[in-house]
């Protein structure tokens, strides 16, 4: 074998490997998804011993419409706002049976941040061993882009219009992770679309933690976000680079570990291809106003979260899972 | 069917009295129901508890209105006009206190009037504390009530206490009721109970009648 | 002996005997009383199970849902507000056919806010797809909540046990508890044909359009009509076992040649059975139990009415603007058949009111009196009308 084709055949090995695909092609999906994407990477990583409690919203609408299901795994609908509620009576159940499936728990911003919040809670209170992960796309997509409080300030929705008098949302994007962290939860973390590996290391590490587990993935929606369909995951990478959409890992209330920043982006390139954020381009103080909180909010993050490497690496890529695991987490007597 | 009602504060076991009063009935081999006041009245608030017996099926679901007996487990509590409220003429009024007959109907006053109610005081607080080290007088109460009317086999009430109480009090409480015993008149309230108890016919005959009750 | 138990105490024990594999409690007046046996319970052994106390009805509700989807027996309970903040999911178990028991302990609804007993909660949910059977005494309650498990299973339906909130819950009688060598044998383990597992995947809870919603509705609609022939074979099996019924979907007893019929549902059916012994100088009436609201058991119906000139339907609770809901429910069974009585429609024991012996004689005078067209409140009391707005 000639090194050329040693080199090729090593990069089909990943095309070779056998990947267990829990979302199946085919769905009715929006092009360009990032959700979609989202939640075939997460099943992709959990493998097949898997029980899904999905909330209403898009994922649900688009993957199920009867007679015709998307999923290969064992999947469960209820209401839009039970989620958490719904995973963690399979979980007792699957306690009471004696089955180790892993149960996990799929719902949007809206069944997150808002109306599934109080089962959230309670149901990382309770212990439960769930994988809650959170398709986080920034507004109410599955009834037209309405706000929610996920939303990105300045950010227009239906809801949340831009106008002579409103710069779009006037509220801040609400810190759900801390929120989470503060449950003195043994994993929670924020992955995106645009680091696949990264995203699926943190689901492993959500289905191995033996209680709640938190995963939020920052997942575009060429609909409500209104930038190119092909353009998701440069957008998805955007908000990472800029530091608006800091990655990072939770355990027991301490931040473990955080995606390094080579090269800082200015806020104007993540927020310039999406339309949501048009208004605040025009030639208008409020908008040069929010562009500068928006960019304080990134800068505040970089600061916070210590995203910023000062030793840019040779060969590192866009798409490395590399994250620098820092502090050692203290895990709290008594807890899980 | 007879009808006992409770009186006590929030706290002072007036509910489990009821509750053992039932018990006992049931072990004896008569039909019983017992319930609170339904209220949410809190810790300390004068509060009420309620017992039927009957020696046929009680199928009745309404409130005590018009009991044959009342208890009453703190003295202070007869001031209220609602604890002889309803209590039939000649029926009897049992009182947690040292006082005498004479004493307790002066404190009755004009709500006596035409009651012929039939009184006891006992001393249960004292023998609680004696016994019990404190005043909760609900054993020796039922006891004495026990003791007056003959309806309960003093082995009745034991079983019900044994099934109810803490383990831990059980044997004080035992001794409360032996020595509640010796204070009463036994069987000065039988015929007022057993009148009751059958609905005013023969013992054993199972039917109903139009009275007061 | 017959055991002496609160009837939360006796429901706690017999929801024990069916062996749930999860129970989802939150407390609420008057129901509290339910999940804290169950509790006491699990804390010495007496029952193993998964104990969720959850954070709201809402996820009680759902918890149970879960549970009962990822194949083990589960309960909740709840009263009142509970059970209306749980409306959305309870819609969601029925159609998704999930077998489940709710102990309901029947409580007025807000506003004015109020902890006592009337039926206004779960007449509010008698659309939701649920069978609801109504028990009229603590034994009942018992031997409903056994029945109940076998139900909801053999039907795939969710079950809600109406047990009058206070008057039931929280009152001491004589009960008989079924055996758990008996309870075994009339229940046999939890079976449900779509439970979640992942070495065989299925979809539950899918979108369904305008091209098969209705069908399923309609299959919903059909499966709760068979089951009223399902509450008339496992209330005879569970006494082929224990020695007693509950009544089937309604009981009727009184007179062959009365003409004059009173039905009711829970717990006042002994209060009105004890009027009706005690004021023999009345007319004589049959009494009528209806134990299963939904479904409805239209057929039985007519048949315990047919001969009555005059039928009051006394219940505890009504829809504003309308009237008495089960009076008209009745009404409508009644339509059409050759000799319809005249039926009144009654209420009485709103928000606690204690419904006494004497309303036998308020609902025979009713039943002999002319025809009043509306709903009347036979327990109103004029004077408090003017104190206002609570």
């Amino acid at each position: 074998m000639n090194n050329t084709a040693a080199l090729r055949d090593m990069s089909s090995i990943r095309q070779q490997q056998s990947r267990f695909e829990g979302l199946t092609p085919g769905h009715r999906a929006c092009q360009g998804c990032g959700q979609a994407l989202a939640a075939r990477l997460v099943l992709e990583s959990s493998g097949p011993d898997v029980v899904v409690a999905n909330a209403t919203g898009c994922l649900e609408v688009f993957t199920t419409a009867w007679p015709q299901s998307a999923w290969t795994i064992p999947w469960m609908h209820s209401v839009f706002s039970n989620t958490a509620a719904l995973a963690a009576g399979m979980e007792a159940a699957f306690k009471a049976r004696d089955i180790s499936t892993k149960v996990l728990a799929f719902a949007g911003d809206g069944g997150t941040f808002d109306i599934g919040f109080q089962a959230l809670s309670g149901m990382i209170e309770r212990g439960h061993n769930v994988l809650f992960v959170c398709y986080d796309n920034e507004a109410y997509m599955n009834t037209g882009v309405q706000r929610s409080s996920s939303t990105p300030v300045a950010a227009a929705t239906t809801t949340s219009p831009a106008g002579i008098a409103r710069t779009g949302k006037r509220h801040l994007k609400k810190d759900i992770v801390a929120i989470i962290a503060a449950h003195c939860m043994p994993y929670a973390a924020t992955a995106s679309v645009a680091y696949p590996n990264d995203l699926k290391d943190k689901v492993r590490r959500g289905i191995q933690t033996p209680g709640p587990a938190f995963l939020m993935i920052h997942s575009p929606c060429p609909l409500g976000w209104m930038h190119d369909s092909a353009k998701g995951i440069e957008v998805a990478r955007l908000g990472v680079e800029t530091g608006l959409v800091p990655l990072i890992e939770m355990e027991y209330g301490q931040q473990t570990s955080a995606m390094p920043l080579r090269r800082v982006r200015p806020v104007v390139d993540y927020l310039k291809p999406q339309g949501r954020f048009r208004h605040l381009f025009a030639d208008d103080p409020m908008a040069r106003q929010e562009l500068a909180h928006l960019q304080a909010l990134a800068d505040h993050n970089i600061a916070h979260y210590g995203l910023q490497e000062s030793q840019p690496e040779s060969g590192d890529s866009h798409a490395a899972a590399s994250v620098r695991r820092g502090t050692v987490a203290v895990v709290p007597p008594g807890a899980v | 069917m007879l009808e006992v009602r409770i009186h006590g504060r929030g706290g002072q076991g007036n509910v489990v009295a009821a509750y053992l009063l039932a018990h006992a009935g049931i072990a004896g081999g008569l039909h019983a129901q017992a319930f609170p006041f339904f209220g949410a009245e809190r810790r300390g608030a004068p509060v009420a508890a309620y017992v039927r017996l009957a020696a046929r099926p009680i199928r009745l679901h309404a409130a005590v209105r018009t009991p044959h007996f009342v208890i009453v487990q703190d003295e202070k509590l007869l001031g209220l006009e609602e604890t002889t409220a309803g209590l039939v003429a000649g029926g009897g009024l049992l009182v947690n206190s040292p006082a005498d007959q004479a004493t307790l109907h002066a404190r009755l006053g004009e709500r006596m009037q035409g009651r012929n109610w039939q009184t006891f005081g006992v001393p249960a607080s004292d023998l609680s504390r004696q016994h019990l080290g404190r005043n909760i007088p609900n054993t020796a109460l039922l006891a004495a009530w026990a003791a007056l009317t003959g309806v309960l086999e003093p082995a009745a009430l034991e079983q019900a206490m044994t099934a109810r109480l803490k383990p831990g009090m059980l044997q004080a409480n035992l001794e409360v009721v032996r020595a509640m015993g010796s204070l009463v008149a036994p069987g000065a309230w039988h015929d007022l109970a057993h009148h009751a108890l059958y609905d005013g016919s023969a013992q054993h005959q199972e039917t109903g009648h139009a009275g007061a009750a | 002996m017959l055991e002496p138990l609160e009837g939360s105490q006796a429901i706690a024990h017999a929801v024990a005997l069916a062996r749930p594999g999860v129970v989802a409690a939150y407390p609420i007046t008057p129901q509290t009383h339910i999940v804290e046996h169950i509790a006491k319970l699990v804390a010495d052994n007496r029952l193993r199970c998964e104990y969720v106390s959850v954070e709201s009805e809402f996820s009680a509700a759902t918890v149970a849902l879960g549970a009962a989807a990822a194949g083990c027996r589960a309960y909740t309970a709840t009263a009142s507000q509970g059970l209306l903040l749980m409306a959305e999911v309870l819609f969601n178990i029925a159609g998704l056919r999930i077998p489940l028991v709710m102990t309901c302990a029947n409580r007025a609804v807000s506003a004015p806010i109020n902890i006592w007993n009337d039926h206004q909660d779960a007449m509010a949910l008698r659309d939701a797809g649920w069978i609801q059977l109504y028990c009229a005494s603590n034994q009942e309650a018992i031997d409903t909540t056994i029945q109940a498990f076998l139900l909801a299973e053999r039907l795939e339906l969710p079950v809600m046990v109406c047990v009058d909130g206070y008057i039931l819950t929280h009152t001491l009688e004589g009960v008989s508890l079924p055996t758990q060598e008996e309870v075994d044998h009339f229940l046999p383990p939890y079976t449900f044909a779509h439970t979640l597992d992942s070495r065989q995947p299925l979809t539950l809870g899918t979108m369904v359009a305008p091209d098969h919603f209705t069908e399923i509705r309609y299959a919903h609609d059909q499966a709760m009509y068979q089951a009223l022939a399902a509450i008339e074979e496992v209330d005879a099996a569970y006494a082929g076992i224990t020695g007693r019924a509950s009544g089937g979907v309604l009981e009727v007893d009184g007179p062959d040649d009365a003409r004059i019929g009173v039905l009711c549902l829970g717990a006042v059916h002994g209060t009105l059975w004890e009027g009706r012994e005690q004021a023999r100088n009345l007319p004589p009436a049959k009494l009528i139990k209806l134990r299963a609201l939904r479904p409805f058991p239209e057929a039985a119906l007519r048949q315990a009415l047919a001969g009555l000139s005059d039928v009051v339907v006394l219940e505890r609770a009504f829809s504003p603007g309308a009237g008495g809901i089960v009076a008209a429910e009745v009404c409508r069974a009644l339509y059409g058949t050759s000799t319809t009585p005249r039926i009144h429609s009654a209420v009485m024991g709103l928000g606690g009111r204690d419904i006494p012996l004497e309303a036998w004689q308020q609902v025979l005078a009713l039943a002999q009196g002319p025809s009043r067209g509306a709903t009347v409140i036979l327990d109103l009391i004029p004077d408090h009308l003017e104190d206002g707005i609570a």
